[in-house]
C-alpha cells in the first residue's frame, strides 16, 4: 500500500472521484460537527469526572445559604436546600447520559436485527413485524414509557430497558427499507450462487451497507432518549432523589418559579437543551457527509 | 446589422453560424479546488448543419452542452472563451435575456425522457405550454401541440395527450420530448445521448426522425453521444473530445474512415467492426486511464497512453494542425496515425481441442410465469436449448424478450414454472440456488452488468475474490493465496488492488474484479448478462478479449446475453435471438446475422447503426414490443412483421421452431427460400 500514496501517478489512475478521504476527515471539517462534538465531549467528561470537577458537594445542603440568586460562590445560585446548583448540573450529567446511552444502544442493536430479518426475509416474517412496528408507532412513547414504569418500579434499568423497547420497532422500520434498497443489488445474487446462508448474507453482505443508516438512526434516537429521560425524571419516575438529575431537580423546583427563583430551573434545562443540540449538530454533519 | 437588431429581427443570415464556440474553457470548483472540465473548446455549427461530439465519459461532453445555455451546475462556471449563438452571447445575457434564448432560439433533448417530463402533468399540457409560452392562446396552443404530436409521428395525438408521462413508453416519450424541443422551431437543438437510454429498435426510430425534422424545420442539430456509429450516422462534421479537450474534428465520414490523432484511431479499433470475430483476432485497447479532473498535464492530454508519444508530447501542448479541408488535429504526429503500432497483440489463444457434441447444460420446456397485480406475464414459453462445452451462445433481443428471466431461471435466482427443466451433464438442477449441492453451484457463475451493484462495496476486492475460492473450490491457507494470485493475474488485476475496495476502482477494474469471483470456483458455465454495456468503449475492448482469452484457457461455456449485436457476433459460437420469451431463431453465428435470418433478427440488424457506411435494405420495427401478459395471437411478432404474410395464418397459428439448415432454426411461416429472396432483394412482405 505504502507504494500507491508514494506514487502519486499510479494512485492518482487507481484512486479517482470520491472517497479519497474516510469519512471521519470529512467530518473534522464541518464547523457544525466541531461545535457538537465539542458540547458533547463536555457533558461526557462531566459524567466521569463529575464529583472531581464539581466546586462542590452536589448534596450538601447549606440550610443558611437556602435559594440564593446565582453570585461569585455559587455560579448557578442554590436551591431549595441549599444545594450548589452548578455542581448539581454538572454531576447530573452521569445519570442522563448513561441511561440515554444504554437505552439507544439497547434499541438500535434489537432495532437492527429485526429491521434486517424483516427486510431480507420478507414475506410472513415482514407482515407479521410490520404490523407489531405499526401498533406500537401508534402509542404515544412517554405514556407507555410511564406505564411501564409504573408497573415494574422506577431503576436506570428499568427506564433502559423500557426506552430501549419503544425506539426497537422505530429503527427497526427505518432499517427495514434501507434493507430493501439493497436486496436489489446484484450482490446479494452473487452471494446466493456462492451458497452462503440467509445468517452470513445478513450480517456480513447486507449489515455493512445499511451501517451508515443505523449509525444515523442511533443519534438521532440518541436525542429523543435524553428527551424522554428528562421527561421521566420529571414526573418522577426516573432518577430517584436525592442523585443529582437534571429532569428530577426541574420537577423538585418549578414549583418555586412564580417566587423568581428561576436558576433551579433554567440551569438545568439549558443542560437538556445543549445536550440535545450538541447530539442533533452531529447527528446532521454524519449525515450530510455519508450523502456527499 | 448589430447584435441587439438581430435579436429583434429573430431572423439571421444564412451566413452567421448558428454557433460559434471559441477556446471555451469551462472550471469546476471541487473542495476548494479549481478543476478545469474544458480547455481550448473552439467549434462551429453552420445553418442547418449536423454536428457530432464523441467521447468516453469523463470526456466533458455534457459540460459543453450545459456551458452553451448556462446551465452549468452552481460549482461550474465558463472561465475562458467565447461563445455565440446567431451572433448572441449567451454568457453576456441577463436573465430576460437568457430565458428568450432558452424558450426560442436553443432547445435541449437530454437521455432520459421520463426525466424530462413531468410525471404530475398529462402529455398534451405540456406539449402546448411550449406554444403559450410563445405567445399562443390555450386552445390555439393545445391545435398545435396535436399536430406536433402528429408530426413526430404518434398516431394517436389525441389519445396520447390525455396520458400521463407514465401512462406511455420509452419511445414514445423521448417523441414527446424531441416534438417539445422542436415546438418552438429553435435555430439550435442540442441531443445529449438522446437514445442511449432506448432499445435499438426504437433508437432507430428515434434517430430517423430526427434527420427527418431536421430537414423540414431547417434546424442546426449538436449531436452529443458515446456512441461513435450514432454519431457517423447523424452528422455531417464530428468532433472527438478527451478529457476536456477536442483532439480531432472534421467531417465525420472522413474521420471515421481515416482518423488523424491517435486516440481517434484507438477508439475505432476498439470496436468489434465488419464481422470481426473472436478466432479471428483480438481487439486492440487504449491502455491507462483518463487523466483525473483538474490534471496539470504540459502536453498533450492523451500523451499518457499514447503509443507514439514523443518527448515534446509530453513537454508541450500541440496546436490543432490543419489536416485537410475542414479537418483538425491535435497531434504532432497526425501523418503517422495510419500505421499506428496496436496495443493489444492480435494473436489468438486458441482452444486446445473443443468437442461440440458435449453438451453441459439443456433446458427442456423452460417455462417461467410472474404473477402481477393479478395478471400472468409470461416472460418465457417454452424454451428448449442447449449449451455446449466451450461454446459462446448468444442471447439478443429487445428489452421484455426475456434474455435475463433466462439467465436467471438457469442459475436459481427465479424458480421456473412447473413442468421446466434445466439439467447440467443430463441431472436435472434444483429450481433455486439455495437447494443445489456445491458443484451445482460451483459450475454457474454471472458476470453482471453493472459491477457497483454487483460487488459488495463494503468489502475488499481480496475478500470479494477470496470468498468463491473459499466457499465452491473449498481452497484454504497457503492453497488459497496461490489460487488468488494466479487468478488477479489472469484477470490482468494487481497484487495492490487487493487491499482496495470498489469505489476506489474505475469500472474496467471493477468488472475484472466481477470475472475474477465468477471464475474463482471454477465454474463451467458463466452467465455474462451485459458485461460491457456500463463501460466505456475503451475498456469495453479489453474485457472482451479477457472473456475470449479466459474461455479459449477454461474451455468455460458462455451465455452471453447482449443488445450490442456487434460485441454478441465477437464473441457468440451460436445466437438464440428471443422475442416475447420465445426462442424466434436460433443457429451458428455466422448464419444468423449473414441470413437468411427471421424478419425479427432482420429488423434488430437493420436497427443498428453502423460506423462502416449504411447497409442497402433496411427494414424498421414500429411501434415496441407488446406486453408480455398480453401476447398477440398466432405468431407473436405478426403485430410489427414487415413480412406478415397475407393469408392470415401469421394471426391465427404458431409457427414451430423448425430446422431450415442443419443447426439453424426458425420460427416462421414464411419458408426459407421465399425469405432468402425478400431479404436479397429488400422488398417489403406480399
Amino acid at each position: 500500500m505504502t507504494e500507491v500514496v508514494a506514487a502519486p501517478a499510479t494512485a492518482v489512475t487507481v484512486v479517482h472521484g470520491r472517497g479519497e478521504l474516510p469519512p471521519w476527515r470529512l467530518l473534522l471539517r464541518r464547523p457544525t460537527f466541531i461545535v457538537g462534538a465539542a458540547i458533547l465531549l463536555f457533558w461526557v467528561v462531566c459524567a466521569v469526572f463529575g464529583h472531581m470537577i464539581a466546586p462542590q458537594d452536589p448534596l450538601a445542603q447549606q440550610l443558611l445559604a437556602t435559594n440564593k440568586a446565582p453570585s461569585g460562590a455559587h455560579w448557578f445560585g442554590t436551591d431549595q436546600l441549599g444545594r450548589d446548583v452548578f455542581s448539581r448540573v454538572i454531576v447530573g450529567a452521569r445519570s442522563i447520559l448513561i441511561i440515554s446511552f444504554f437505552a439507544t444502544l439497547l434499541g438500535t442493536v434489537a432495532g437492527t436485527a429485526l429491521g434486517l430479518t424483516m427486510g431480507y426475509l420478507g414475506g410472513v416474517v415482514d407482515i407479521v413485524g410490520g404490523r407489531l412496528v405499526e401498533a406500537v408507532l401508534a402509542l404515544p412513547l412517554v405514556v407507555v414509557a410511564f406505564l411501564f414504569v409504573v408497573a415494574v418500579g422506577p431503576s436506570p434499568l428499568t427506564i433502559i430497558i423500557v426506552i430501549g423497547l419503544v425506539f426497537t420497532p422505530l429503527i427497526a422500520r427505518t432499517v427495514r427499507s434501507a434493507v430493501l434498497v439493497e436486496r436489489q443489488q446484484d450482490y446479494l445474487a452473487s452471494a446466493r450462487l456462492l451458497g452462503e446462508n440467509r445468517a452470513y448474507i445478513m450480517f456480513v453482505e447486507v449489515l455493512p451497507n445499511v451501517l451508515p443508516v443505523v449509525l444515523v438512526e442511533f443519534t438521532v434516537r440518541l436525542g429523543y432518549a435524553i428527551f424522554a429521560i428528562a421527561s421521566l425524571s420529571f414526573l418522577g419516575f426516573g432518577v430517584q432523589p436525592p442523585t443529582p438529575d437534571w429532569g428530577a431537580d426541574i420537577f423538585a423546583n418549578y414549583g418555586v418559579l412564580p417566587a423568581g427563583y428561576w436558576w433551579m430551573t433554567l440551569f438545568p434545562a439549558l443542560a437538556i437543551a445543549s445536550l440535545v443540540i450538541a447530539i442533533n449538530l452531529v447527528t446532521d454533519s454524519i449525515e450530510q457527509v455519508l450523502a456527499s | 446589422m448589430t447584435v441587439t437588431e438581430t435579436a429583434a429581427a429573430g431572423r439571421v443570415d444564412d451566413l452567421t453560424p448558428t454557433l460559434q464556440v471559441e477556446h471555451l474553457e469551462v472550471t469546476h470548483r471541487v473542495r476548494g479546488d479549481d478543476r478545469r472540465a474544458l480547455r481550448d473548446v473552439s467549434f462551429q455549427i453552420g445553418r442547418r448543419e449536423s454536428y457530432g461530439l464523441v467521447g468516453e465519459s469523463g470526456s466533458g461532453k455534457s459540460t459543453v452542452a450545459l456551458a452553451l445555455t448556462r446551465y452549468l451546475p452552481r460549482n461550474g462556471r465558463v472561465t475562458g472563451g467565447r461563445i455565440s449563438i446567431n451572433g448572441q452571447d449567451p454568457l453576456a445575457m441577463d436573465a430576460e435575456a437568457l430565458r428568450a434564448l432558452r424558450a426560442r432560439t436553443v432547445s435541449m433533448v437530454y437521455q432520459e425522457p421520463g426525466k424530462a417530463l413531468n410525471p404530475s402533468i398529462r402529455v398534451g399540457r405540456q406539449v402546448a405550454e411550449v406554444y403559450e409560452v410563445a405567445g399562443l392562446d390555450r386552445s390555439a396552443a393545445q391545435d398545435k401541440a396535436e399536430a406536433m404530436l402528429r408530426t413526430v409521428q404518434i398516431s394517436d395525438p389525441g389519445r396520447v395527450m390525455g396520458l400521463y408521462p407514465h401512462q406511455i413508453s420509452g419511445g414514445m416519450a423521448q417523441r414527446v420530448v424531441v416534438a417539445m424541443a422542436l415546438a418552438a422551431e429553435p435555430s439550435l437543438l442540442i441531443l445529449d445521448e438522446p437514445t442511449t437510454a432506448l432499445d435499438a429498435t426504437v433508437e432507430a426510430e428515434v434517430l430517423d426522425l430526427v434527420a427527418a425534422l431536421r430537414e423540414d424545420f431547417a434546424t442546426s442539430v449538436l449531436f452529443i453521444s458515446h456512441n461513435l456509429a450514432v454519431i457517423a450516422k447523424m452528422c455531417d462534421r464530428v468532433g472527438v473530445l478527451y478529457a476536456g479537450e477536442l483532439l480531432e474534428e472534421g467531417p465525420a465520414q472522413q474521420v471515421f474512415e481515416e482518423p488523424r490523432h491517435p486516440y481517434t484511431v484507438g477508439l475505432l479499433r476498439c470496436i468489434p467492426r465488419r464481422g470481426q470475430r473472436k478466432d479471428a483476432g483480438r481487439l486492440d485497447t487504449i491502455p491507462g486511464f483518463l487523466p483525473s479532473p483538474g490534471h496539470t498535464l504540459p502536453g498533450c492530454v492523451f500523451a499518457p497512453r499514447c503509443p507514439i508519444a514523443e518527448q515534446r508530447c509530453r513537454e508541450a501542448r500541440p496546436p490543432a494542425f490543419d489536416v485537410g479541408p475542414g479537418r483538425r488535429s491535435r497531434c504532432y504526429l497526425h501523418d503517422a496515425t495510419s500505421d499506428l503500432p496496436r496495443n493489444t497483440p492480435v494473436e489468438v489463444q486458441l482452444a486446445s481441442t473443443r468437442d461440440p457434441a458435449e453438451v453441459v447444460v439443456s433446458l427442456h420446456d423452460l417455462s417461467k410465469t410472474f404473477t402481477h397485480g393479478g395478471e400472468s406475464v409470461r416472460a418465457l414459453v417454452g424454451v428448449n436449448l442447449s449449451l455446449e462445452r466451450g461454446e459462446t451462445l448468444g442471447l439478443v433481443g429487445e428489452s421484455g424478450s426475456g434474455k435475463t428471466t433466462l439467465a436467471r431461471a438457469l442459475l436459481g435466482l427465479v424458480a421456473p414454472d412447473e413442468g421446466s427443466d434445466v439439467e447440467l451433464d443430463g441431472t436435472a438442477l434444483a429450481a433455486e440456488a439455495r437447494r443445489r449441492p456445491r458443484e451445482q453451484l460451483k459450475a454457474l457463475q454471472i458476470v453482471f452488468q453493472n459491477p457497483d451493484s454487483a460487488l459488495n462495496r463494503r468489502h475488499t476486492v481480496r475478500h470479494l475474490i477470496s470468498r468463491p475460492l473459499s466457499r465452491l473450490a473449498g481452497l484454504s491457507g497457503a492453497r488459497l493465496r496461490e489460487r488468488l494470485t494466479d487468478l488477479v493475474r489472469s484477470v490482468r488485476l494487481e497484487e495492490r488492488h487487493l487491499s482496495l475496495r470498489p469505489s476506489q476502482l474505475s469500472g474496467g477494474l471493477k468488472q475484472r474484479v466481477a470475472i475474477a469471483r465468477a471464475f474463482g470456483g471454477g465454474p463451467r458455465i458463466v452467465v455474462c448478462d451485459e458485461p460491457t454495456s456500463a463501460l466505456d468503449v475503451s475498456v469495453q475492448a479489453a474485457i472482451l478479449n479477457l472473456l475470449a482469452d479466459l474461455q479459449a484457457k477454461e474451455q468455460v461455456t458462455y451465455l452471453f446475453i447482449s443488445h450490442d449485436l456487434g460485441v454478441v457476433r465477437y464473441l457468440s459460437d451460436r445466437i438464440a435471438v428471443l422475442y416475447l420469451g420465445r426462442v424466434m431463431e436460433l443457429g451458428p453465428a455466422e448464419t444468423v446475422f449473414a441470413g437468411p435470418h427471421h424478419p425479427y433478427t432482420e429488423a434488430l440488424l437493420s436497427a443498428v447503426p453502423s460506423i462502416d457506411g449504411q447497409r442497402a435494405d433496411r427494414i424498421r420495427l414500429h411501434g415496441e414490443i407488446p406486453s408480455a401478459a398480453d401476447p398477440p395471437s398466432g405468431c407473436v411478432f405478426h403485430t410489427r412483421c414487415p413480412r406478415r404474410l397475407s393469408t392470415g395464418v401469421c394471426e391465427t397459428t404458431e409457427p414451430p421452431l423448425a430446422q431450415v439448415a442443419p443447426g439453424h432454426l426458425m420460427s416462421c411461416h414464411i419458408p426459407i427460400d421465399q425469405l432468402t429472396i425478400l431479404q436479397r432483394t429488400g422488398q417489403d412482405g406480399d
